[in-house]
This record gives C-alpha cells, structure tokens and sequence, in this order.
C-alpha cells in the first residue's frame, strides 16, 4: 500500500508577477514503511515538494496542477488530496504533525531558542492529541529517552541552545515523531552534523521507523546518505524526475545521465592517484599543456614553507560575575599543535566541528592570537617568525597568505562589483595603477573562468559555485604562497563541488601554490590533500601521507571516522552500530595507548615511519598501534 | 542564577548613577555667573537697585562661596534624602514646586505609551503578515505621516481645529479652576477628559516608529525556520503567530523600554508649551533658562533616574522572558 501518491504534481512561483514553474509534472509514491530518497541539487525542487506534501508552500507559490494523495494506514478507505486542501484549514492542520512529521535541515534554527524542548514537543502532542499534562510529560519522557537522551526529565527543561547540534537533530526528532506518524519528512536531516553524529543521528531514524513502522521520505543531495537508508530512489532535476526506481536498480545500472555525472562528480575514497573527478560543467576549459609554473626558487634543503610548532590557545567561557569572579571554564581550542607545510603540497586538516581546526588557521593568518608556540613562514628568501610580526612586516606577510572561506554569499560583500571586490586586495597594497590593477582583474577572471565582461555586477548576481570562484580569484590577486582554504565546497552542491575542486587543483599546478585544506568532509580531502593531519580536542591526533591514512589509519578517533563516512556504493553500506557508539571524539572510547594515563604520561607524535605521526603515549610500542 | 542576574543591574545602577549626577552637575554649572549674578544684572537692567548686601547673604545661605566640589556633594547627599533643593526663582523647595508637574508628567507619559503600544501592536503584526497588501501599503504611509509630521505642528494644527469647528480651547490638561488644587475625582476626570489630545499628539510620532519597527522584526522572524517548524506540528497560524515570531520580536521592544521613558518625557516638552500643559517640560526650560540651578539639576536627575529605572525593568522582563540572556554565560576571546 502506498502511504503517499503523487501525480503530475506542478508547483508555480510568481515573483514580481512572472510566473514559473518550480515543479513540473512530478509523479512519486512513498510505500508504507520504506524510505524513499528524493535525490537533487539546490534549486532542483526537492524542497518545494516536501512544502506541498506539507501545505506549506511560501506565499508567492502555488499547487497549479496534479494531485498529493495521502492514505493513512490507520484508515485506510479514506484518501486525502492534500493538494485540494485549503493551506490553512483544520484538514491539513490534523495531518500536519500528527500524521506527517517534518524534520529539517538546520537543527539550530528549527527549534524556538525561547522555549524548553518538552514544552515545543508538549505542544505538537497535545494539539493532536489531548491529554492531561501529566501523562503527556510522561510520553514525551519516553519518547525523548528512546531517541537517545541520556536523562529525559532533565532534558524536558532544556533550552535548545543548551544541547549540541546531534541532540538537537534528536530533539527534532522526538518531535515530529511524539504523535507517531505515518510519514516522516526528512529533509536534508543530517547535512549540518558531523559524519560520526550523521550516522547516529541515520541509525536512530532507520529504528525508530522499524519500531513504529512508518514511511520515510528523505530529501537529501548526499548519495551517500541515500545508498545506506533508501528503498526506492528518486532523482530530480531542475523540477523534473530524471529517474526512479528501487535503490538497487538505481546505483547499479544508472541509466539517466544526469545521475551517471552525479556519482562521477562525487569524490570517493577508491579514487586512484591522478584520478579527476568529472564535472558537470568544468570552470574553464582546461589548458592543454599547463602554463609553466612560476618556478619558485630552486632549493638545496627542504625547509618546510610554514612550521608550525606547540601552537596553544585557550578560550575562557562561562558566567562571569560582575566583580570578575564566577565559574570559568577555560577550553583547550588547540593544545600543542605541530605541523609543517611543504612548498607545493596540499596539507588537509580535518576534524570534526569544535576540534580546533578553524583557530589554527586562525592563527597562521594572525587573525587571533595564540597564547604560545610558533609559526615560522620561509618563502625561500625570507624567514619570518609570524607571531611576533608588527607594522609593515605583518602587512607584508599578510600578502603572502590568503584565504578561501567557506560560505561564498557572506564573504562577499553584497554592496561592492567584483571589480572591486577583486580590486581591493590591490588597492590596500598598492599593487600598481589603476589601469595595471583592473587588467590583472580581468586576469584573475580569466584564470577562474569567468566572463570578463560581468566584473560590473554584484555578487547576489552570480550562483553559489560562481561566487566561490569570484572568493578564489580574491585570493589569488595578491599571488599568495600559502592559501588556507577553510571548507571551500561544504556550502556547494555534488556538481559544483568538483568544478570547484578541479579549479583548486590545476590553479595549484600552473602557480605551485600551497595549500591548507580544511575540512570535515574526508572524501574531499582524500581527493585534494597530498598528506593529512586529523585533529580531535585541539589536537592532531594522527598525521599521514593520504594513501597510508586511509588504508592504514591507526588512531581509533581516526577509525571511527573513516567507519562512519556512508559511501555512495551498496556493497559497502555503513555498519551503523558499529559506526560511532558515542561521539567519537570522546577520548574515553580510544584505548589507553593514546590517552594520557593517570601516571600522567604525555602524549606524543609516535613516528611510524613513512611520514606516519600518531599521538599516543611515548612508551607504547610502535608495533602494537599497527593495526 | 536570575536573582543573581537581577542584583548585578542593580548595582550597576549606582556608578550609573553616580556619573550622571556628575555630568548634570558640571554641565549646569558651565555657563558663566549663576543664578545671583543673573538676578542681580536683571534688577539692575530694571533700574532697580540691587540689594548687594542680600544677594551676598543668599549666595553664602546656599553655598555658593564653597568650592564645587562641595556643593555637589551637598547636593547629592541632599537628593539621598530625597531633598531636592530649593529653588531660587520661586523661593520654594523644588519638591513643592514639581511634585503636582511630577504626577501629571507620569500619567501623560503612561497614557502615550500605553496608547502606542495599544495602536503600533495590532497595526504592526498586520503590516507584516499582510505584507505589501493595499493595507499594509496604507497604514505604512499613515505611519511615515505620523513620523515626519513635528509634534509641535500637530499640536498646532489639534489646537486650530478644536477652536474652528468645536469651539473650544483644547490647552490644558485640567480645567482651569482645578488648578493648583489637591488631587480630587473631580480633578482626575477632568485630567482624562483632557488627556487624549496631547497623548496622541505625542505619541504619533512614537507609534509610527514602532509599527515600522515591530512590522521589520516580525518580518525577520516569520522567515525564521522554527516558524515553519510551528505551522508544521498543526498549529494554527495565529497560535504559532503568537507564541512564536510575535514573542521573539518583543524583544526589542523590551528593550526599548529605558528609551521609550526619557524621550516621551523630553518629546514632551515643546508640545506642553504649545498646549500649555501643567506638566514638568516648561518648568524644566525655564529653569534651565535663568539658571536655577537646583530645581534644573534635580529636575533632570529625577529625569535620569526614571531611565535607569526603566532599563533596569527592562532587562529583568528581558532576563525572564528570554532564556538566553538568563542562562547563557559571557565568554571571552
């Protein structure tokens, strides 16, 4: 039986009066008790569906054509049409949360920052179902216990802010689910959360609805995420369905196109050395031969472009008093780090949110200040030691390094051209006159493959991947040595990722840039780093050659990671349970060689040979860490 | 943890204080000559011969052969006491001279807010959650009307029609023959028989602001995900309306409570002396004017105080109405 049946479903939107359709003629079906996965890129329509089936389309949009039938199972005679229901009427408000759920994306922004979580769940219970306020307390206790808090009664008084962002996703989840529903809306559920919380966070829903029977549809762009949870697979593409079908069908013999670019655009980890991803559209048309690099000044001895060495800062929160006392807590955001970047290669740093990864590259960019350690910068010329740099010398390096940030809409100035936007570096350093300056724009424009000609529109005018190109010719204007880019593709879509990632690389080839690559997704460091270091609690825990780390990672908080990534492939699906029990970067999981002991013995970077570095105790034997 | 919260405002209240105190104190006394020295040279303009003698024995009374420092210490401790000092133009202790002004002041001021915020709310959530209608589009031109229009034109233009067509003078906030009379019902009812003229005078300028700011705010929370979260377990619109955005935006409101106190009590004042109403703005110009320095220096302490008051009220209602402020500790970079 079909629990969801939608037919030639077509959604318009009229914004200053022209009209367009968003969603044209899709037809889908949800069965009771299986997932389906409605698979797209921004933009694609996924969402506006899942704000149909909910009757919460935005206002300037609109059901022009087709039909969403609803059946419950629990009364199964009757067929709802949701899309003839009026928004607002009593009849979708009884299916809204009480036989559909939702949860979303941004587990931040979901929940009223202002009221406890048992009260927002009390709320969505006693609306569909009335009930004394005892007994519903007792429900919601129950509930929030089987998704996973620790102390329900505790967490019924909790404001969302208090929670980290995995109990939020549970949260919500105990709330869409308290009046357990027939369907269960998921749209992009664990795209904001860390892999090893994303697995939890999957697991949980893939029992919860083996427990209560319910249909899932999944609205996610990570085939990933869909090649470990769906039944049946639905692919989307620009408001059209491209291709349907069971999971199995749908990753073996992928007959549309567009799917067949969408696994090839997606970075994986049996990529061989050298292997490009496939873009759907490339940034620019690849030069045949690469441009001779600038050759950097030929070296006898190998020093390291940047050392990095005992780096510590620590932050202090908590309540202060007004007259200075009060509790504080101070926080380790990094805890002796050591690392040395190599002219040329790309180093990826990669940790889950919260493990300092962000404050180093802080710290290098002398953006905050670290409270000891050294950073040593050698550009073959010159040495200087960064942390102490003052006046001029500061402004000079500050040349030198440049960065590539991770969201492309904020870090542009929205009231500013791209000519000046890409002029500006220029300008504050005084590179040449004007003329010289805007023909090194319309250089920089040409190396990121953009029109020349659209240097006088804003940045609202240009898509997400554009606009990250635009970031990477700011860059570049100052022809930097050292560029940090800090999660440059987790805010872009599987297809434009690639694009963006190729760029990346060949401008790397063609001007022997060096890179620091940060970020938390491992199949694109996998795909962009030449050695990695993995950080957990302001740490590098474990610091390798690409290949040895992913084939031969020793430290557990590495394992877990790798272990919770879901490949986009069936024959190796996620072992949920085995995934990540507990969150992974909680040391107490770890095995007492890499965990200070009581008899308080450092640790310490244990060379195992090959450029292998992990972080355990000095009197653990290099064997025995070998997996 | 909230009690705490509470003491520490508290206690910044007295540095508050303490350096406003200070600052009226300096500033009044910055012009040259005081108030003796004016009277003296105004008996002399008028031919009249200044009794040197008296004005010596005055300026010696009131301490104004003492240092400055003194006299301000005098003057605060004075105030402690709640002694507000003496004023010299009209030979009598301030407090006799504003305490009637006082109560009339409070209650325009608590009728305009309570009248901008009875109009501005239900206007407000309207504009925003009809917005770019044929309504929101009127009310918003009503509202910049009320913006831009100054008080004392309003006042003006009130008092000018009032006479045309109902024949009557509408200045005043009593009838006259309950002038410096104790405060009776009589006396009340006449006050709220005059009392919706200058509040609304006052209060449109008030009113318009914060319909537009009320309409932005709640614009800004109904695109808020947790919004749709709301409508998404059932809720009515009305109901996740009001538990939701609307109480989000109040916020701001809250906080603008130790704005709103001052500035409708000083808005006030040029509209008082067009409608000539018995409230503190034209006693406070005139004291200011010739220089009385205890009846202007208390007057605007009494000012400053109702402000740290007012955001004092305001961060408590804020603390309780925002979990955010009262559990979140500060952290430091």
């Amino acid at each position: 039986m079909d629990i969801l049946r939608i037919s030639d479903l077509r959604i318009g939107f009229t914004v200053h009066g022209f009209s367009r359709d968003v969603v044209k003629g899709v037809s889908l079906r949800v069965p009771a008790g299986k997932t389906v996965a409605l698979v797209g890129e921004s933009g694609s329509g996924k969402s506006v569906i899942s704000q149909a089936i909910m009757g919460l389309l935005p206002r300037a949009g609109a059901i022009t054509g087709g039909e969403i039938l609803f059946r419950d199972p629990l009364a199964p005679d009757t067929v709802v049409d949701i899309a003839a229901l009026p928004p607002e009427g009593p009849g979708i408000r009884q299916l809204r949360g009480g036989r559909i759920g939702m949860i979303f994306q941004e587990p931040m922004s979901s929940l009223s920052p202002i009221h406890t979580i048992g009260n927002q769940i009390e709320e969505a219970l006693l609306l569909h179902r009335p009930m004394p306020k005892p007994e519903a307390r007792g429900l919601i206790e129950a509930m929030l216990k089987r998704v996973g808090f620790k102390n329900p009664q505790r967490a019924f008084g909790l404001y969302p802010f208090e929670l980290s962002g995995g109990l939020r996703q549970r949260a919500m989840l105990a709330m869409a689910l308290i009046c357990q529903p027939a369907l269960l809306i998921a749209d992009e559920p664990t795209t904001a959360l860390d892999v090893t919380i994303q697995a939890q966070v999957l697991d949980l829903m893939r029992d919860l609805q083996a427990e209560m029977g319910m249909a899932i549809l999944l609205i996610t762009h990570d085939l990933g995420v869909v090649a470990n949870m769906a039944d049946e697979v639905v692919v989307i593409f620009h408001g059209e369905i491209m291709e349907r079908g069971p999971v199995e069908g749908i990753f073996r013999h992928p007959r549309h196109p567009y799917l067949k670019a969408l696994l090839k655009a997606s970075p994986h980890f049996d990529m061989q050395e050298g292997e490009r991803l496939v873009a759907l559209r490339e940034a620019r048309p690849r030069p045949a031969v690469a441009r001779a690099a600038p050759a950097p000044a030929p070296r006898a001895d190998d020093t390291p472009l940047l050392r990095v060495r005992h780096l510590r800062k620590t932050y202090v929160t908590g309540s202060r008093s007004f007259f200075g006392k009060g509790t504080l807590t101070t926080v380790k955001a990094v805890d002796d780090v050591s690392f040395d970047i190599r002219r040329g290669e790309c180093l990826g740093l990669v940790g889950e949110s919260g493990c300092g990864k962000t404050t180093v590259s802080k710290i290098v960019m002398r953006a905050i200040t670290a409270n000891s350690g050294e950073v040593v910068f050698d550009d073959g010329r010159e040495r200087c030691d960064v942390l102490t740099l003052q006046g001029e010398a500061l402004r000079s390096f500050r040349q030198r390094v440049q960065m590539i940030f991770q969201d492309p809409v904020s870090s542009l100035s929205p009231r500013m051209t791209v000519m000046n936007i890409l002029r500006e570096p220029l300008v504050i350093h005084d590179r040449g006159g004007p003329a010289e300056q805007r023909e090194r724009v319309k250089a920089l424009m040409q190396d990121v493959g953009l029109d020349v000609r659209y240097l006088n529109r804003y940045p609202h005018s240009f898509s997400g991947g554009q606009r990250q190109r635009i970031g990477i010719a700011r860059a570049l204007a100052l022809d930097p040595e050292l560029i940090i880019c800090d999660e440059p593709v987790s805010a872009l879509d599987v297809s434009v990722q690639a694009q963006i990632l190729n760029l990346l690389k060949d401008l790397q080839a063609e001007r022997g840039l060096t890179f620091l690559f940060i970020s938390h997704n491992l199949a694109v460091v996998n795909y962009m780093a030449d050695r990695i270091a993995v950080m957990a609690n302001g740490r590098i825990v474990e610091l390798a050659p690409r290949h040895v780390l992913f084939n031969n990672p020793v430290h557990p908080y590495t394992k877990a990671l790798l272990r919770s990534v879901p490949f986009a492939d069936l024959d190796r699906k996620l072992d949920f349970k085995l995934a990540a029990p507990t969150g992974a970067s909680d040391d107490r999981q770890w095995g007492d060689a890499f965990r200070s002991g009581p008899d308080d013995a450092a640790l310490t970077q244990l060379p195992l040979g090959d450029g292998h570095y992990v972080l355990a105790r000095p009197n653990a034997d290099a064997r025995e860490l070998v997996p | 943890m909230l009690l705490r919260y509470i003491l520490k405002r508290i206690l910044i209240m007295i540095p508050t204080l303490i350096v406003t105190s200070a600052l009226i104190f300096t500033v009044i006394n910055l012009p040259e000559g005081d108030y003796f020295e004016t009277l003296a040279a105004e008996m002399q303009a008028q031919g009249e011969k200044a009794d040197m003698s008296r004005i010596e024995f005055l300026k010696k009374e009131y301490g104004f052969d003492r240092p400055p420092l003194e006299r301000y210490v005098r003057w605060v401790a004075g105030l402690l006491q709640g002694d507000m000092g003496y004023s010299f133009e009209y030979q009598r202790p301030v407090r006799e001279i504003v305490g009637d002004r006082l109560l009339l002041t409070m209650i325009v001021s608590f009728a305009t807010i309570l009248f901008t915020w009875i109009v501005a709310f239900p206007i407000g959530i309207y504009s925003a959650t009809h917005q770019y209608s044929w309504g929101d589009y009127g009310l918003t031109f009503l509202g910049l009307i009320g913006l831009a229009v100054p008080h004392f034109l309003l006042a003006l233009v009130f008092m000018y029609f009032a006479n045309i067509w109902f024949g009557t003078s509408i200045g005043g906030l009593v009838d006259p023959q309950y002038l410096n009379q104790p405060m009776s019902w009589a006396k009340l009812r006449s006050v709220l028989e005059h009392l919706w003229i200058p509040v609304i005078i006052i209060g449109a300028g008030g009113t318009a602001g914060m319909i537009r700011a009320l309409r932005a705010n709640l614009l800004d929370e109904l695109q808020k995900q947790y919004y749709v979260t709301a409508r998404a377990k059932g809720l009515p619109p009305g109901r996740a309306l009001r538990k939701y955005p609307l109480r989000m935006s109040l916020n701001f409101f809250i906080s603008d409570i130790g704005d709103i106190l001052p500035s409708i009590v000083s808005g006030a004042e040029i509209v008082a002396i067009v409608l000539s109403l018995q409230t503190t703005g034209p006693l406070l110009i005139r004291a200011l004017q010739s220089q009385d320095m205890y009846l202007a220096g208390s007057f605007l302490m009494f000012l400053s105080f109702l402000t740290v008051i007012g955001v004092l009220i305001s961060d408590i209602a804020l603390a309780f109405l925002d979990p955010r402020i009262r559990l979140q500790g500060t952290a430091t970079k």
